[in-house]
C-alpha cells in the first residue's frame, strides 16, 4: 500500500429496506484527494451508499471510517466536514439564492459567513439574481447553486449524487474543471454518474449492480477485468444488424458506438471466425479496438443480471 | 454530542421567518380562522350536566336544613361536598372547586316554623351558564314538599314557603359569549398550532429538504424549537385579535391582569407547539400530520368543557378530558377574565399543562429522526 491517506474506508457495509437488499458487503476505499467515480444503473444502491457515508442512514451491519472518524457512531463530526450534494434538489424553493446559501453558512456555524456567501455569489456569477427565489432557478442553475451550496464551508470530502445530470456541457465542462482543482487542493471526491465520459475523467472508478461492487480500479483497470476483445463495425445499412450479430457464437455483448457497432466477448478466436462469416458477403468492415469503459459496463451490467435471474 | 448552537438556531429561525413571509396561505389562516370560528362557535350549544358540586353554608343547622340539602343531592344535580364557613365558601367557588354554595340563613328554621318565609341564598358559578340552567331550574321546583310530614314533634305551618334567591356569580347575565370567547381563545389556538407545527417537519420531509438539513450539523432540539418560534408569535397575535372581538363586539368583562392572561396564554401556546412539532416528526407525510391534528383536536372540542360543560360528562370523559391541555386552559382563561383570579389560585391548573408540554417534548426529541431510515 502506498503513503496516502483513506478518506473513506468501509468494509462489508449492508443495508436492507423491508426484504429488498439494496446494498450488500460493500467495501470502498478512497484515498485523499482522488477523484472516485460511483457507478452504476438505476436503483442499483448508489444514493443508499452514499447516504450511508455521511450518516443519513444508518448501515445495518458493517464498519468503517470516513476521515478517520467512524461511521456508524461519529456522523455528527462527519457531517461537519462534509459536502454533500443530494441527487433530488433539496435546497429551499421559497427561500432565495443567497438566503439559501446564508442559511446553510449558519448551519455550519461559519465565522466569515457573509464574505462566504458574497464569495460563492460571485464565482457562480448568480450575484446579480441574488434575490431570486431557489425554486424559480432553471433545472441546471438549481445543481449549480447546490453545487454551491456544498462547497461553502470548505468541506474535506465531497459527495456528489449525479451533481451534473441536467446540466449543458459547457457548465458540465466548468464543472469537471472545478472539481480537478479541489481535487488537487487536496480535496477528496466522490462522485455518482450515468456519463461515461465523467467516469472517464475520475481517477479510480466503482461499478456497482444491485447493490453489490462488481468492479472497482481505474479505468483501464477495469476494462481489463472484463477480458473483452471487441470488434467494431463499420459502414452502410448497420441498423437492423445489431440484433442478428448477437445471435453469432462467442458475441456477448452488441453495442451502438457513435455510428459504429462493437461487438465484444472473451473468446478471440471464436468471436473473429463467427464475424468473419457473418460479414463475408456485406459491405460492411471489421477492425480489432480496444474495449471502452462503455462496453465493459454493459458487460458487467449483463454479467449481473444473469446471475441475478438464475 | 453535539452542543446547543445558538447561531445555528436563529438560522433556523430566520429561514421559518422567511418561509412564513412568503406563505400567503398560512398568513391568511392566521387571520382567517379566528374570525371565521368567531363567527361559527358565537351561540352556545345546549347540555344539561348533573351532579354538580356544591358547597353549603350552615348558619342554622336544623332539620329542614338537613332535609333541603338530602332533596337537593336526591334530585341528582347537586353533589353536596360539605359544609364550610363563608369565607370557604368564597374560596371554592373562585377556584372552580363548586359550582354552587347554597347558604341557609341564620333563623332559617325558627322562620319557617312561624310560617315566616326565610331567603336561601344560592349562589352559582355562572361562567359557564349553560352548565347552571338545569340546577337552578330544578331548585326551583324543589319545592316544600321536601319538608315532608314526617319530621317528629314539628308542627308546620299549612303552606310553609321559602324564598330562592340566586346569585349569578361572574356572568349574572347568563351570556353565553362570556363562555364561548375565552373557549375559542383555546379552540383556535389548539387548531392553528398544533396544525401549523404538524406541518412544519412533514413538508420538509415531503420536499427532500429534510435530507440536506439533516446533512447539516443541526441537532434536533435546534430544529425543532428554531421551528417552534415564529408560531408562538403568530398564536400571540391570534390571541390578541380573539380578545379585542371579545371586548369590543362581546363585551367579555376582562377583570383579571392581561400580562397573567398573556402568561397563561403563552404557556398554552407551547403545550400546542410541542405536540404539532412531536405529530410532524412523529408523521411520515403532510396527510398524516394532519389526521393526527384531527385526532386530537375533536377530543379536545368535546371533553374540555368547551363544547359541554366539562361536569356534565360522564367520569371517564371527564379524566381524558383533564389530560387535555384546552381542559385546564379554559378554567385558567375564565378564572382570569370572569374571576379575576390571581396566580395562586391558578396553579391548580397550570402544572398539568407543564407536565403535558414535558411529557410531549419527551416524545418528540426520541421521535426525531435523525436519520432518513
Ligand atoms: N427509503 C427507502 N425505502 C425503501 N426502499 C428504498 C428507499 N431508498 C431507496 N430504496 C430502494 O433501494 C434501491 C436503491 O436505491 P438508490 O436510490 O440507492 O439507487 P441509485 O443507485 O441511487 O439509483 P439512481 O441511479 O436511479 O439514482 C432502489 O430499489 C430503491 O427503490
Ligand atoms: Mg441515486
Amino acid at each position: 500500500m502506498n503513503s496516502v491517506p483513506l478518506v473513506i474506508d468501509v468494509t462489508g457495509i449492508n443495508k436492507r429496506f423491508g426484504d429488498k437488499h439494496v446494498v450488500r458487503n460493500l467495501d470502498l476505499q478512497v484515498k485523499q484527494g482522488e477523484i472516485f467515480g460511483f457507478l452504476g444503473p438505476n436503483g442499483s444502491g448508489k444514493t443508499t451508499s452514499i447516504r450511508m457515508l455521511c450518516g443519513l442512514l444508518t448501515p445495518d451491519s458493517g464498519q468503517g471510517t470516513c476521515l478517520g472518524l467512524d461511521v456508524l457512531k461519529e456522523s455528527a463530526a462527519i457531517k461537519r466536514q462534509v459536502g454533500y450534494m443530494t441527487q433530488k434538489f433539496s435546497l429551499w424553493d421559497d427561500l432565495s439564492i443567497a438566503e439559501n446559501l446564508d442559511f446553510v453558512a449558519r448551519m455550519f456555524g461559519m465565522k466569515e459567513r457573509r464574505a462566504a456567501v458574497e464569495l460563492a455569489l460571485e464565482e457562480l456569477d448568480l450575484a446579480g439574481r441574488r434575490h431570486q427565489l431557489a425554486g424559480t432557478l432553471s433545472g441546471g442553475w438549481k445543481q449549480r447553486l447546490a453545487l454551491a451550496s456544498c462547497l461553502l464551508h470548505r468541506p474535506k470530502l465531497l459527495l456528489l449524487d449525479e451533481p451534473t445530470a441536467g446540466v449543458d456541457p459547457k457548465a458540465r465542462r466548468d464543472f469537471w474543471e472545478q472539481i480537478h482543482q479541489l481535487s488537487a487542493a487536496g480535496i477528496t471526491v466522490l462522485v455518482s454518474t450515468h456519463y461515461m465520459d465523467e467516469a472517464e475523467r475520475c481517477h479510480r472508478l466503482a461499478y456497482i449492480a444491485y447493490g453489490t461492487l462488481l468492479a472497482s480500479g481505474t479505468a483501464a483497470e477495469v476494462v481489463a477485468s472484463q477480458k473483452l476483445h471487441t470488434w467494431q463495425i463499420s459502414g452502410d445499412g448497420l441498423h437492423g444488424l445489431a440484433e442478428r450479430l448477437r445471435q453469432l457464437p462467442g458475441a456477448e455483448l452488441v453495442a451502438s458506438f457513435g455510428a459504429t457497432l462493437h461487438v465484444s466477448g472473451r473468446e478471440r478466436a471464436r468471436l473473429q471466425a463467427s464475424l468473419e462469416a457473418f460479414l463475408q458477403n456485406t459491405s460492411l468492415t471489421m477492425a480489432s479496438v480496444s474495449p471502452s469503459l462503455e462496453d465493459a459496463f454493459i458487460h458487467l451490467m449483463q454479467g449481473s443480471q444473469d446471475t441475478f435471474g438464475s | 454530542m453535539n452542543r446547543f448552537s445558538f447561531s445555528r438556531w436563529l438560522g433556523i429561525l430566520i429561514k421559518e421567518f422567511i418561509q412564513l413571509k412568503r406563505d400567503r396561505l398560512t398568513f391568511g389562516m392566521i387571520v382567517g380562522i379566528p374570525i371565521i370560528q368567531l363567527m361559527l362557535f358565537g351561540f352556545a350549544i345546549n347540555s344539561d350536566p348533573k351532579h354538580l358540586p356544591t358547597a353549603v353554608v350552615m348558619a342554622d343547622p336544623g332539620p329542614f336544613a338537613r332535609a333541603y340539602v338530602a332533596a337537593m343531592e336526591n334530585s341528582d344535580y347537586f353533589k353536596i361536598i360539605g359544609s364550610v364557613d363563608e369565607r370557604e365558601a368564597d374560596r371554592l367557588l373562585d377556584r372552580s372547586a363548586v359550582q354552587f354554595v347554597v347558604t341557609f340563613p341564620v333563623g332559617f328554621h325558627r322562620d319557617l316554623v312561624r310560617g315566616k318565609t326565610p331567603t336561601l341564598l344560592v349562589e352559582a358559578d355562572a361562567s359557564d351558564p349553560v352548565a347552571v340552567g338545569g340546577a337552578i331550574s330544578v331548585l326551583n321546583h324543589l319545592g316544600m314538599e321536601v319538608f315532608a310530614p314526617d319530621l317528629p314533634g314539628i308542627k308546620l305551618p299549612t303552606a310553609p314557603s321559602l324564598e330562592l334567591r340566586v346569585h349569578r356569580r361572574y356572568n349574572p347575565e347568563s351570556l353565553s359569549a362570556y363562555n364561548v370567547v375565552p373557549g375559542l381563545l383555546g379552540v383556535i389556538l389548539t387548531m392553528t398550532m398544533v396544525l401549523m407545527t404538524g406541518l412544519a417537519m412533514t413538508r420538509e420531509r415531503e420536499r427532500g429538504t429534510f435530507e440536506n438539513l439533516l446533512a447539516t450539523p443541526a441537532t434536533p432540539v435546534e430544529v425543532m424549537t428554531g421551528k417552534i418560534v415564529p408560531y408562538i408569535l403568530i398564536g400571540l397575535i391570534q390571541v390578541t385579535l380573539i380578545l379585542l372581538a371579545a371586548r369590543w363586539v362581546f363585551d367579555v368583562p376582562m377583570h383579571g391582569s392581561l400580562i397573567l392572561l398573556y402568561g397563561m396564554v403563552l404557556l398554552f401556546i407551547c403545550a400546542n407547539l410541542t405536540l404539532g412539532i412531536t405529530f410532524s416528526s412523529i408523521a411520515r407525510n403532510q396527510l398524516q400530520a394532519m389526521q393526527m391534528t384531527f385526532f386530537f383536536f375533536l377530543p379536545s372540542i368535546l371533553l374540555s368543557g368547551f363544547m359541554f360543560p366539562f361536569r356534565g360528562m360522564p367520569e371517564w370523559a371527564q379524566a381524558v378530558g383533564n389530560v387535555l391541555p384546552l381542559t385546564h386552559f379554559l378554567m385558567l382563561v375564565r378564572g382570569i377574565l370572569l374571576k379575576g383570579n390571581g396566580p395562586a389560585l391558578l396553579w391548580g391548573h397550570t402544572w398539568p399543562i407543564l407536565l403535558f408540554i414535558a411529557a410531549v417534548l419527551a416524545l418528540g426529541l426520541k421521535t426525531f429522526r435523525r436519520t432518513l431510515d
